[in-house]
């Protein structure tokens, strides 16, 4: 006898907010592409329960200086543009088919080469007059200094539409109010906590500032350094978020490159740890895996480094977009 | 949480007031100010003001021009009921929609699992009959699950059948209370996903001194278990508080420092 098995699909009440990264001259900017996140109504590649109307989207690394500790088989590919973020971020865009561009404002950290507000400006400004795509702008990370700088930042990068980061619980007000009025978008940042991921957004919107130009970063980490703690924050605030909930209902973030090209995994040469294999495949796979695992936890954006695991990323979102992929 | 604002009922005087002179502006306020309060939907009740159909058709109006919020359509008489949901699906846009509410008597509830299935409604299922209301448990659960049975077999699907198990004043039949709590844990084991779990709330508190501590400690322990909908007063502070933070207890929504605020915003 056949037997008929329940229909088992998930629906959802509620959508993933949409946010568009990017503003043509018509807008008021003077980018080329814009760049589309988030919207899903199921869980990340579930195109049998929900829509996914937008693939994840891939951000590459950009810094305002030349990089002192990246190791041999990752600056290799970016040593001749190093020099100047504007020819390094052309590089990613025509090279390596980013999708947008991360600058991170690496220069400025007061620890590094403590760079002021006017050299930052600069470097935005250098890198948005070399490519068409969206900029994501990512401060030290030091709340003095980033309260310093992003006014410049923001300032010369106005009616961009970019997305400039991070706020945190403790460190919210002055990016909130500069992304309201040169109308940016906002990276709100928590430390691997879904109940603070929830407050940074409540705090944020507290302020006038609209949800739906918020994007979330939940921490990343690489794999092997507590990437599966970060997967079940990512899935409980899609859940959530999915459920109905509007303060976790924004697209996510996940920032790659940096954590796993600080492990050593990908960092030691096969001269230290011979058994492990060669480091240029090693590298970019670590890296490459990492993404792979944040893409299924929901990830919409993902800030990578090497081109090759730009590559296998790319190709990967492509797979599992499926006919998904308008 | 379902959270269904109470006050635009024609027992409320200047609800009673507006209809009987047909002046939108008290009925469209409360429509407003429910909705900010977090009402996810308004009910809509003639009351005993009137019996036309030209009057809950105009209500229906009056309420769907003032808020987008979905709306639950009061009334005991069956005509009317079609009445309002034809109005409702003229003026509400297709909008979601409740039915408020059939019995367990046959020849009310099936023509009204008729009508929900009909127009897409849920449907409020009060566990009471020809004999009346229930004085215990057990009579509440049968006919909890007779309501069930007779609209599932319809084609309702669990989340459209909301079961009543009839609150009682506290002050006056202080033992029902705990017979509709446990009422409430049995309805939620009538099947999986169980139906909703709705409460009228504000009968707990029917001439009481302390009316709004009784309904947020009622409503919070009915939460506990398994009432998933409320008929209420919206507008109430402390309610829509207490509301917040039994649902972060009950892990179902995501805690935060400043939570309150996030549930005000949840619409």
């Amino acid at each position: 006898m056949p037997v008929t098995l329940p229909d088992v699909k998930k629906t959802w009440p509620n959508a993933i907010n949409t946010v568009t990264l990017g503003a043509t001259r018509d807008e008021g900017g003077t980018r080329t592409k814009k760049v589309t996140v988030g919207g899903a109504t199921a869980l990340p590649f579930h195109h049998f329960e929900g829509a996914m109307p937008y693939p994840p989207a891939i951000a590459m690394e950009v810094w305002d200086v030349a990089p002192q500790d990246w190791p041999d088989v990752l600056a290799e590919h970016f040593r001749d543009v190093w020099h100047d973020p504007g020819l390094w971020a052309k590089k990613c865009v025509e090279q390596y088919g980013a999708d947008l561009i991360c600058l991170r404002l690496a220069g400025c950290d007061p620890v590094k080469e403590n760079r002021g507000p006017q050299e930052a400006a600069q470097a935005v400004k250098r890198v948005l007059e070399s490519v068409g795509v969206p900029l994501i702008v990512w401060g030290t990370g030091n709340d003095d200094k980033d309260n310093e700088i992003f006014p410049a930042v923001a300032e010369a990068a106005a009616g961009e539409n970019c997305l400039l980061g991070t706020i945190t619980e403790d460190n919210y007000k002055t990016l909130v109010a500069l992304c309201t009025a040169y109308k940016h978008k906002v990276i709100a940042e928590s430390p691997c906590d879904v109940n603070i991921a929830k407050q940074v957004n409540i705090l944020a919107t507290d302020m006038g500032f609209k949800p739906e130009d918020v994007v979330i970063y939940p921490t990343s980490a690489a794999l092997g350094y507590g990437l599966e703690y970060v997967y079940s924050v990512m899935e409980r605030a899609r859940l959530a978020a999915l459920r109905g909930d509007k303060m976790l209902s924004q697209p996510m973030i996940c920032d790659i490159g940096i954590e796993v090209w600080g492990v050593k995994e990908a960092k030691a040469s096969e001269r230290e740890l011979p058994e492990w294999g060669e480091q240029k495949e090693r590298g970019p796979l670590w890296e490459a895996t990492t993404a792979y695992v944040y893409l299924l936890a929901g990830a919409d954006i993902l800030v990578l480094r090497h081109p090759k695991a730009v590559a296998s990323v790319r190709e990967t979102i492509t797979q599992l977009m499926g006919d998904g992929l308008r | 949480m379902i959270l269904i604002g109470e006050r635009i009922n024609g027992s409320f005087k200047d609800i009673a007031q507006a209809i009987k002179e047909r002046n939108k502006a008290p009925i469209q306020e409360w429509a407003r100010r429910q909705t900010e309060a977090g009402a996810d939907y308004l009910d809509v009740n003639l009351g005993a003001v009137s019996k036309s159909a030209d009057d809950f058709r105009w209500l229906i109006q009056t309420v769907c021009e003032a808020v987008p919020t979905p709306i639950s359509i009061d009334y005991n008489k069956l005509d009317l009921m079609k009445a309002g949901l034809e109005a409702y699906r003229e003026f509400g846009g297709g909008r979601p929609v409740i039915i408020n509410s059939t019995t367990a008597e046959d020849s009310k509830l099936i023509p009204l699992v008729e009508l929900a299935v009909q127009y897409n409604a849920g449907l409020i299922g009060v566990v009471m009959d020809e004999r009346g209301s229930p004085q215990d448990v057990d009579r509440r659960v049968e006919l909890g699950a007779k309501i069930f049975a007779v609209a599932s077999e319809a084609g309702l699907t669990p989340d459209r059948i909301y079961l009543d198990p009839i609150v009682m004043p506290l002050k006056f039949m202080q033992e029902q209370a705990k017979n509709v709590l446990e009422a409430i844990r049995q309805f939620a084991m009538i099947s999986d996903p169980p139906p909703h779990i709705s409460i009228g709330l504000s009968n707990i508190c029917s001439k009481a001194q302390e009316k709004s501590l009784i309904n947020r400690t009622f409503l919070v322990m009915a939460m506990a278990m398994g009432c998933d909908t409320a008929i209420c007063n919206v507008c109430d502070q402390e309610l829509m508080n207490a509301v917040a933070t039994a649902e972060l207890i009950l892990n179902k929504e995501i805690y935060s420092d400043s939570y309150l605020k996030a549930y005000r915003k949840r619409g």
